[in-house]
């Protein structure tokens, strides 16, 4: 165990009064643990700045805005410990399907980190012109690490002070990278704790520079319980184009508390893609903001909810700069007992004119006992723009149901059809199509699990994959 | 009076009713097409025409409240859609529906699946590809999601493909002829016609045009005013409802 020796001194040591509640782990003293010798010292300040941020803070509760419809007063923050050097080779090898699909091909990757938390291993053979993905010791880290995700709720503050590491990916001025980059966690079982991760992403893409990122988040499975805060911070500088792609597939005992915040400049580019499958409580808050002219953001989010399922997905598109558009696409099902909610708000400041933005949420309630909520929200400070939003929330389209069964297709295999039809829909806008295979396969067991054995059959995602791979062009959409 | 032509093959509706909306639309229809044979159906706008249509397929909302459906001796009403389609009935409906991300085939190979004419993936897209050529449909058009961004004309086609992949003992076809052009109009007709041969495929049309006719040899034509059939004849009753209109039965 190694000792704390950052000279930086943390308020008034071991005894400083813990907010109310006595916290079993997040505590000054298990931060000069992660604050260790070889510690940075702008980390520990920014570590210990943060620690007391959040213990000065309120937790979250339902009461606020932000955190309606969910279950956030049942987190109870003392159940979880910080595991910040994780036992090397707990994590479990062989992760069937997902671990041999993304590892298959080392060189569909131009870089790939995977390992535990703590203990990332960097492989980065397709790594041109001065690109770098590594960790905290890069520089890219200190001038970065917090520049978008500036302040934050008490969760935000938590990975702020105990997050382990970072992957940071540093992209200079002019270099496009063909492959994709992988970034693969593997959250291990800890049996005798309900283990609390940090994971930490931080991305800067220098001018001109083009970068392909696929993030893939998956495990614990047998835990009692675990809770998984990731935060991902996106910078993209002008004229510069990112694509990301995140898979979550958490244990069902799992509350996974995402949070991304990005940065668009001039005629930049910015297209995220969440597929949220996994955990009992998931929840992605994405905020993009365009600060450049011209800037562009796409984002498309899809959720299944299976069992006792909570989706939640809180979107944000800041137009702060003229002539920018913001385009985002969520669908989402519920089955069983499931909920989903979903909350967006496109903000045009002051100035942003001629700006275009458009938010649209699609809903499918597969079971009655199933529920979800939708809730789009325009803030606009400007005459000159376009913004369109709609949403929908219901059961499986009463027309397309009677229309396919109406040519002698069975009404379950119909529904099938017409539930894996929506999510194809949607998955073929995957902007990396390195990420098309898994990321359907991993859907299509999703909705195996809600739906029972799903028909063989193709869809108009395959159709698309045919037209790619029969196409010489790059990943561009074919509808 | 139907019991008389029990036992015998054909699309048989007798003393029809059905409501809409909790409004009697049609107060009781009779017809009959046999294997192989064209019948038209025309009428005014609002006549009840595409309800017809609906009753025969069991589209929900369309209530039907007496009468018989039969297909070959098999009873219809009560039956769940897809089983009147699997008993030998299908119907294209005036406006198609979009279906995101669902594929064309998958429907087809679905709908097949388990009936005497089952096929596999490569021959339903043999079949389409083959049907598509017959009425110059870019084949393109059937990769895409099921109606999705179609054009009218696309999706009418696009219907066409269906039935004559499918192979029902019976069709009604809802005003299938309008959105096609002159050209789509003559290459719809004549397969239609070639499947009353093939394998004497029953149409029930509905349309507003003489033009579908030129193809499409009808065998009887029935005029629908205000929920009932007024009036039946052979071709020719297309033609003179094309110069006097329905003012006469008005
Ligand atoms: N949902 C509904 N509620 C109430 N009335 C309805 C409903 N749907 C149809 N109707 C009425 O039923 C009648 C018959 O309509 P239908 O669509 O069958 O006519 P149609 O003969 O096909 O007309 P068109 O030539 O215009 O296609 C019309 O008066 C129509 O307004
Ligand atoms: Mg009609």
């Amino acid at each position: 165990m190694p000792l704390p020796s950052c000279r930086v001194s943390i308020g008034s040591g071991p005894e400083i009064p813990v907010g109310g509640s006595i916290l079993s782990s997040f505590t000054a003293e298990n931060l000069r643990t992660l604050n260790h010798q070889d510690t940075p010292k702008w980390l520990c300040e920014r570590r210990v700045e943060s620690y007391n941020a959040f213990e000065s803070m309120p937790r979250p509760s339902e009461k606020e805005e932000v955190w309606r419809y969910t279950p956030i007063d049942a987190l109870d923050l003392d159940a979880y410990s910080i595991l910040p050097a994780l036992p090397r080779g707990a994590s479990e090898v062989g992760q069937g399907y997902l671990e041999k699909e993304l590892f298959f091909e080392p060189t569909r990757w131009s870089s790939t980190v995977s390992g535990d938390l703590g203990q990332r291993e960097f492989s980065g053979n397709g790594l041109v012109g001065g690109a770098k993905v590594g960790g905290l010791e890069l520089d890219a880290a200190e001038e970065s690490l917090g520049s978008v995700m500036r302040g934050g709720d008490a969760l935000v503050r938590l990975n702020d002070a105990f997050h382990p590491d970072a992957v940071v990916v540093d992209i200079p001025d002019g270099v496009r990278l063909g492959a994709p980059i992988l970034i693969y966690t593997w959250l291990p079982d800890s049996f005798e704790t309900r283990p609390a991760y940090f994971p930490r992403t931080l991305v800067r893409v220098g001018e001109g520079s083009d970068v392909r990122i696929v993030e893939v988040v998956s495990g614990p499975l047998r835990v009692k319980g675990a809770l998984v805060v990731p935060v991902t911070e996106i910078v993209v500088g002008d004229g510069g184009s990112v694509s990301y792609v995140t898979l979550q597939t958490l244990g069902s005992n799992v509350w996974h508390i995402a949070r991304s915040a990005s940065r668009v400049g001039e005629r930049a580019k910015l297209k995220l893609f969440t597929v949220g499958l996994g955990s009992h409580y998931d929840r992605v808050r994405v905020d993009v903001s365009l600060v450049g002219r011209g800037a562009s953001s796409e984002l498309n989010s899809v959720y299944l909810g299976r069992d006792d399922q909570v989706h939640d997905i809180r979107t944000q598109q800041d137009h702060n700069a003229p002539q920018t558009t913001s385009d985002l696409l969520c669908k989402g099902a519920v089955a069983d007992s499931s909920r989903s909610v979903y909350s967006g708000l496109i903000r045009i400041s002051h100035g942003a004119v001629r700006s275009e933005a458009m938010q649209t949420n699609h809903n499918l309630v597969l079971d009655e006992s199933a529920h979800a909520d939708s809730v789009p929200n325009l803030d606009i400070k400007e005459n000159d723009v376009r913004c369109s939003h709609a949403s929908t929330v219901g059961p499986i389209d009463e027309d397309r149901r009677f229309y396919v069964e109406s040519r002698g297709v069975p009404p379950e295999t119909a529904e099938r059809l017409i539930v894996m039809g929506f999510f194809d829909d949607i998955v073929s806008k995957c902007p990396i199509e390195e990420a098309d295979s898994f990321l359907r396969a991993e859907v299509g067991s999703g909705l195996k699990d809600a739906l029972g054995e799903l028909p063989g059959l193709p869809n108009a995602a395959d159709a698309g994959q045919e037209h790619r791979s029969g196409s010489t062009g790059s990943a561009g959409q074919v509808r | 009076m139907s019991s008389a032509s029990k036992g015998s093959i054909g699309l048989k509706v007798h003393g029809l009713k059905a409501e809409v909306g909790g409004h009697e639309v049609l107060h009781g229809i009779d017809l009959e097409v046999g294997p192989g044979e064209v019948h038209v159906v025309m009428g005014p706008n609002g006549s009840g025409k595409s309800t017809l249509a609906h009753s025969l397929v069991g589209r929900p909302g369309t209530n039907v409240t007496a009468g018989e459906i039969r297909v070959d001796d098999v009873e219809l009403t009560g039956m769940a859609s897809f089983e009147r389609a699997r008993a030998g009935l299908v119907a294209v409906l005036q406006q198609p529906v979009e279906v995101p991300g669902v594929l064309l085939e998958s429907v087809l190979v679905s709908a097949l699946s388990g009936t005497d004419r089952e096929l596999t993936l490569e021959g339903v897209r043999r079949c389409m590809g083959e049907e598509a050529a017959a009425i110059g449909l870019e084949p393109a058009i059937l990769r895409r999601p099921l109606n999705v961004d179609l054009s009218g004309g696309e999706m009418k086609r696009n219907e066409m493909v269906q039935i004559a992949a499918l192979r029902p003992k019976y069709c009604v076809l809802d005003e299938i002829d309008s959105g096609l052009d002159v050209d789509a109009l003559g290459m719809v007709a004549s397969r239609l016609e070639r499947a009353t041969g093939e394998w004497g495929l029953g149409v029930l049309a509905i349309t507003h045009f003489e033009r579908l006719l030129v193809e499409l040899k009808a065998d009887a034509v029935h005029v629908m005013v205000d929920g009932r059939i007024v009036r039946s004849g052979g071709p020719e009753l297309a033609q003179e409802l094309e110069h006097t209109g329905y003012r006469p039965y008005g």
